[in-house]
């Protein structure tokens, strides 16, 4: 929050602070709606043509308890939520003892007086401090029922005035949110908000004004990574899905129930994991690409079935939103430790597809992606995603939805003959006419896990086998041709190389960037499909000394993460090193910096 | 970012296979088709054992019904009598163990245009498929299923299966079977199937009966089919087969199929017990439940393309 002093308003606090970026932490309770003050925020940076990120950690009792929500909002790119916070919002003296040592140096804390009481000495020196009696105030400006429900309101009222936020979109952004309801309920969250706003925030020596976005001209859309695939899930033209309730994919087939009937699709909540890939893979079967998904202890669960599309080339998209594992492991944290099942869970050769999305506006059109590499090779591909993404808000700018919806129909007309697994075909692709079309030659083809001939047919011919695995593998070995070769993030020459997949695309960037300015030779990669690679990853791995593959899972028994021990079994170049962590947390810029450093040395 | 590398392409449906135009006949003009039209792969199984006439009997209903090939689709899961789809000349899909189910209900809630038509064991449906059963059943997804039940592991060669008599000696119980058995019939009655019938594959026209029966019913219809494995449990059935002295007894014609009590007493009379519908009623299958739930939502957003309706999610999250 570097700061530019512009004159001061009249009749107010006198000093007015223009700020590029803001990063704000809001800790309470989750019942307390902290996570509505957050989703305001972002959807008024959204509409601001401001760039915003936020974190957000669930509390893993149902009945909720302490969580946080971190904003960053910035008139630049934003890349991660940011290392640390420039203002705290603290409901609690918990969330004031926990979370006051991720407030910046001299960042202000605002604090509910009606709750914290005990201010240490040594914090009033460090941090500015500015306590209002939050929840006394809400209870009067609600005509004092004795509830303080609709404080995070009122706090969002203080929050509007200390960063001079748009009133008018913010009123209209609550009157949105309470449409359909009691008008008197509408009326209650205006009276917080004003409130809130209204108080005049005598011991704040400060105010700031975040300078106007950048983004202008662009409409922005702003939405969660979980929401982004189930909405690219429907542009891509997917009407069947089936899965089983877990944190935190739960939210996608949620959205997906809602939303397919609209459009004359269904969504199964089936009896378990093993039942809902089954429904899919018999939906896609039926003609149309279907989605099912899960986390990591459901994802298990369905490798048996994976097996069997793998052998039987059945199209098909699995969703993983990876969390901490193995097991039940840490259900609410974020982790990366499913590329290996991703990439090779199950038994047998069973070659699959590997896709990860960045950022939230990625998981839009990469669950369109996924839907088209399934139908295009005759595949299952995976989408891995994590809790940090699948939660975390984004604005990004309106996909053109006329151009990208698109439509998967299955083609049942007549045909003359057909032989799925033809070994002929020119490109070597599989591909299966659904039940339903007539096949004039009279011979029909079976779909099954057993090896197998042209026409689907059951064979133990060893020369078929091999010819079969051969045809297997060597699509996605073409499609491996096919990918675009990523990009180099900085320079394509220096000391370091941050690799990186999934979410860890912007704190990469973010700590090229801050290396770079501080003068050292340091960029980054991102890699987006897993499985298979792109080509050409050797070449930009020539152009440094170290590359190291930064991700959030163990080091494992010989010390490489799981994308670093794929990289170093296809490259074998020794260079390659990994950063991990399992903390639960995602990255710090800080965090990757020291162990880049340190690892250098 | 906002444009995709790999964008919608449409499908080369054939391969190398030369696309001819195939001239499309009415339904009116098309002959029944024959047991040579139907059959596919010649059965891999034992001389002797019970499911070859299950699926003789499967082709005099597709011929006798009037069903097209690509109208029906055959679906299995691992075991014996679970290599049925290969030996049918139709789309058919031979799945894995005891998920039969599930992908046959992925089917029957995508394509209402379809009789879709699962076959298995009794290990498949009632031990690693338990679950699916129950499901399939209280769900009433649209479909049939056909569990032709040789009280033991045919496939794996003769390991007790979950309907395996108690007492009965097998490599996985050399002592005789300890575990009480699964009684087919109660468990679909209990489970909410609402066709629930008994045959066995050495009286012919009961199969026949049964199955068209189970074609016809709107729901989740099951047939329980005595069939015998000569190899590893030969006489299984012998009590229930009048040529071996038994008796093949017909449920009465009082007994009243919507009565679920009555059918479920019914279910308990002592080995080998009766045959025919023990239980159908009509109930909402989920093929409705889906379709009715579809239109309300479609009565919401009519006239608007698929790109509309979702913009309409865009627009609330501005
Ligand atoms: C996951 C899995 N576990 C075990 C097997 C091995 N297996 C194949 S068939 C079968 C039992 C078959 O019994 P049943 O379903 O009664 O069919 P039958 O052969 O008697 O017709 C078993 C255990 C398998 N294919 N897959
Ligand atoms: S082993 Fe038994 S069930 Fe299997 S084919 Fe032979 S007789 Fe039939
Ligand atoms: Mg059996």
């Amino acid at each position: 929050m570097s700061t530019t002093i512009v004159p001061g308003t009249p009749g107010a606090i006198p000093q007015i602070s223009q700020i590029p970026e803001a990063v704000i932490r809001i800790a309470g309770n989750s019942q307390d709606g902290i996570q509505a003050i957050g989703g305001f925020l972002a959807r008024l940076a959204g509409r601001s043509e401001q760039e915003v990120m936020t974190f957000m950690t669930i509390p893993s009792t149902i009945s909720g308890g302490p969580s946080i929500f971190q904003v960053r909002i910035g008139s630049g790119e934003v890349l991660s939520a940011g290392d640390e916070a420039d203002m705290l919002l603290a409901f609690y003296q918990h969330s004031y003892d926990n979370h006051l040592g991720s407030l910046r140096k001299g960042g202000v804390v605002l604090y509910d007086s009606d709750h914290v009481k005990e201010l240490l000495p040594e914090n009033l020196s460090k941090y500015r401090h500015v306590g209002v009696a939050i929840s006394g105030l809400t209870v009067e400006a609600i005509g004092g029922s004795g509830r303080d429900k609709g404080k995070n309101v009122f706090a969002l009222g203080l929050l509007a005035r200390m960063f001079d936020l748009s009133v008018p979109k913010l009123h209209k952004l609550l009157e949105e949110r309470f449409t359909g309801k009691d008008p008197s309920i509408v009326q209650n969250a205006l009276n917080c908000f004003n409130a809130g706003y209204n108080y005049t925030l005598a011991t704040a020596h400060e105010l700031f004004r975040l300078k106007p976005g950048e983004n202008v001209g662009h409409n922005q859309v702003v939405m969660s990574g979980n929401e982004a695939i189930a909405l690219g899930l429907l542009a891509a033209g997917v009407r069947f899905g089936a899965g089983y309730p877990i944190t935190p994919w739960s939210d996608i087939m949620e959205m997906l129930r809602r939303e397919l009937p609209k459009y004359g699709g269904t969504f199964v909540q089936g009896e378990d994991e093993i039942a809902s890939v089954s429904m899919a893979i018999g939906a896609s079967y039926a003609g149309r690409v279907a989605v099912t998904g899960s986390s990591g202890p459901g994802i298990a669960l369905k490798t048996e079935a994976l097996g069997w599309a793998s052998m039987a080339e059945m199209p098909l998209v699995i969703i993983d939103v990876q969390r901490g594992g193995p097991s039940t492991g840490m259900p609410t944290s974020v982790e990366q430790s499913d590329l290996n099942i991703a990439c090779f869970g199950g038994h047998g050769d069973s070659p699959r597809v590997v896709l990860a999305p960045s950022t939230v506006e990625d998981c839009f059109y990469t669950a369109i992606e996924a839907v088209n590499l399934a139908r295009k090779y005759s595949t299952p591909v995976i989408l891995l995603t994590d809790q940090g993404i699948a939660t975390r808000i984004e604005a990004f700018p309106e996909p053109d939805l006329k151009k990208v919806c698109q439509d998967i129909s299955p083609d049942l007309s007549p045909i003359a003959d057909h032989k799925p697994y033809d070994l002929s075909a020119a490109d070597g692709i599989t591909r299966h006419i659904a039940p339903g079309t007539r096949v004039a030659s009279g011979k029909y083809p079976v779909v099954t896990g057993l090896e197998h001939d042209e026409l689907g047919h059951p064979t133990g011919s060893p020369k078929l086998h091999i010819a079969m695995t051969s045809k297997r593998r060597s699509k996605l070995q073409k499609l491996g041709r096919e990918l675009p070769v990523p990009k180099v993030y900085g320079p394509s020459e220096g000391q370091i190389l941050l690799v990186g997949w999934g979410s860890a695309q912007g704190p990469i960037q973010e700590a090229v960037k801050t290396a770079r300015a501080a003068g050292e030779a340091v960029s980054g990669l991102h890699i987006k499909y897993i499985n298979p690679l792109p080509e050409g990853l050797e070449q930009i791995f020539e152009g440094f000394r170290h590359v190291f593959v930064v991700e959030l899972n163990d080091e494992g028994l010989y010390g490489y993460g799981q994308l670093a021990a794929v990289l170093r079994a296809r490259y074998c170049n020794p260079k390659i090193r990994g950063i991990n962590k399992v903390d639960g947390l995602t990255w710090k810029i800080r965090e990757i910096l020291d162990r880049a450093r340190a690892l250098a040395q | 970012m906002n444009s995709l590398a790999f964008p919608f392409v449409p499908l080369n449906r054939t391969g190398s296979i030369p696309l001819t135009p195939v001239p499309s006949l009415p339904d009116s003009d098309r002959k029944p088709l024959t047991k040579k039209e139907v059959s596919a792969d010649h059965p891999t199984w034992c001389p002797g054992c019970g499911d070859f006439s299950v699926l003789a009997l499967y082709f005099k209903m597709i011929e006798k019904r009037k069903l097209w090939h690509e109208k029906i689709t055959t679906v299995a899961g691992i075991g014996c009598s679970s290599r049925f789809p290969y030996f049918v000349q139709a789309h058919g899909a031979h799945y894995i163990h005891g998920r039969a189910l599930p992908f046959a209900s992925g089917i029957s809630l995508s394509r209402p245009d379809l009789h879709v038509f699962v076959f298995g064991g009794d290990g498949d449906a009632f031990s690693i498929g338990g679950n699916h059963f129950n499901h399939t059943a209280r769900k009433n997804i649209k479909l049939t299923y056909v569990v032709m039940d040789n009280q033991v592991y045919g496939l794996t060669k003769n390991q007790t299966s979950p309907t395996s008599p108690l007492g009965r000696k097998s490599k996985t119980d050399a002592w005789g079977s300890a575990d009480r058995p699964i009684n087919p019939m109660k468990q679909a009655i209990s489970a909410g199937a609402t066709f629930v019938g008994r045959t066995s594959a050495t009286s012919p026209n009961h199969v026949l009966e049964m199955m068209e029966a189970a074609m016809d019913h709107d729901g989740f219809s099951f047939i329980e089919c005595l069939s015998e494995c000569v190899e590893f449990f030969p006489g299984a059935f012998d009590a229930a087969i009048p040529r071996k002295g038994g008796k093949f007894e017909l449920i009465p014609p009082s007994h009243d199929v919507t009565d679920e009590y009555a059918a479920y007493r019914l279910s308990d009379n002592p080995w080998p017990g009766q045959f025919g519908i023990f239980y159908k009623v009509n109930r909402p299958t989920k093929n409705a439940s889906e379709a009715k739930i579809i239109a309300d939502h479609r009565a919401k957003v009519t006239g608007l393309a698929d790109w509309q309706i979702l913009q309409k999610n865009f627009d609330r999250m501005k």
